[in-house]
């Protein structure tokens, strides 16, 4: 009975971690909605504004990779390691 | 069909001092060292002033984009660290492909990014010292408000610590998919060519067609695209947080 618990909670736990993909989603896409705007204006300046979005664009990653990789040990590493704790 | 995702293997143990484990990380990085070092002397080797070869036009371009890289982000007085930032550089993108060829990429392991991490924030501290002084620094903790004392220290500590987990998070999650990707596709391979009758069946569905082209095109972004732009942004980082500790 402690056994199914402890799966569940960590099935479930995993599911939940990975709803952190929304904010890099959204804010990645409004970033790459700038550039694209600032290219509009300047077309000559395109290496530099692609360069500086995708400079922004990996810092923004962070917290989506921070749940993933949540999720990823609650999947793969968190279930023996409870039930050892049992 | 059992997918194992695991960490980096621990080989085997050295009887000495009470066994020290050898891993995959440890293996791979020092055969990419290897690599590198014999790329560097085989590239530097015969320089001359006029009439340069090719190889050495490859060699000075690769040296003035990497001044090019830190004499624009970092100001003309920390020129000495171009080499620093280059081997960081390096041994990055060097440890990410090594998944190209099929071993375990070491910066999959959170050891190898992590040690980076702690270098380079050994340095912006040792910065901070030296502008600010001893006392200056602890101080520093204290603006704008007093009661800011802990999340300042926080994210001072979250540097070196998202730096890691950043490039980790993005190699490992490259790895998973493929890994994911491949025992997905040998299962489809085995559905569908199960059916044929008898021998010809099961020797087809032995091997996996399926398998060849769909992980070719990943493999571009994860591997090539993902480890370039991790080994850049890490670089980039260092860079900026260094020359921001000396304001």
């Amino acid at each position: 009975m402690e056994r199914a618990l402890v799966l569940m909670g960590c099935a479930i736990g995993a599911g939940l971690a990975l709803i952190a993909g929304i904010g890099p989603g959204i804010g990645e896409g409004y970033t790459a909605g700038k550039a694209v705007e600032a290219i509009a204006r300047q077309p000559e300046m395109k290496g530099e504004l692609t360069s500086s979005m995708l400079l922004g664009i990996a810092c923004a990653e962070t917290t989506g990779i921070y749940g993933f990789v949540t999720g990823l040990l609650l999947i793969f590493v968190a279930p023996n390691m409870f039930l050892n704790l049992l | 069909m059992d997918v194992s995702i695991t960490g980096a293997k621990i080989l085997f143990n050295i009887p000495i001092f009470g066994g020290i484990p050898i891993s995959e990380t440890l293996v791979v990085t020092w055969a990419v060292m290897a690599v590198l070092t014999g790329l560097s002397i085989w590239l530097t080797r015969g320089l001359k002033v006029r009439n340069i070869s090719k190889r050495q036009a490859v060699a000075e371009k690769l040296v003035m984009t990497a001044e090019n890289f830190v004499r624009e982000n970092m100001g003309e007085k920390f020129m000495s660290y171009v080499p620093f930032i280059s081997a960081i550089f390096a041994l990055s993108i060097s440890c990410s492909m090594a998944s190209l060829v099929g071993v375990f990429s070491p910066t999959g392991d959170i050891s190898t990014t992590m040690a980076w991490a702690v270098v380079v924030f050994v340095i912006i501290t040792f910065y901070k010292f030296r502008t600010n002084g001893f006392i200056g620094y602890w101080k520093g903790f204290c603006d704008p408000v007093f009661v800011m004392a802990p999340f300042n220290m926080l994210g001072e500590v979250f540097t070196p610590v998202s730096m890691a987990f950043r490039h980790f998070g993005n190699i490992v999650s490259g790895g998973v998919i493929t890994t994911l990707l491949y025992s997905a596709l040998t299962v489809a391979n085995h559905a569908l060519f199960g059916w044929l009758p008898g021998f010809l069946g099961e020797i087809l569905a032995g091997v996996p067609f399926l398998t060849v082209g769909v992980p070719a095109v990943l493999s571009l972004y994860f591997d090539w695209f993902g480890s370039a732009m991790q080994a850049f942004i890490f670089c980039m980082l260092s860079m900026m947080y260094i020359s921001t500790a000396t304001e």
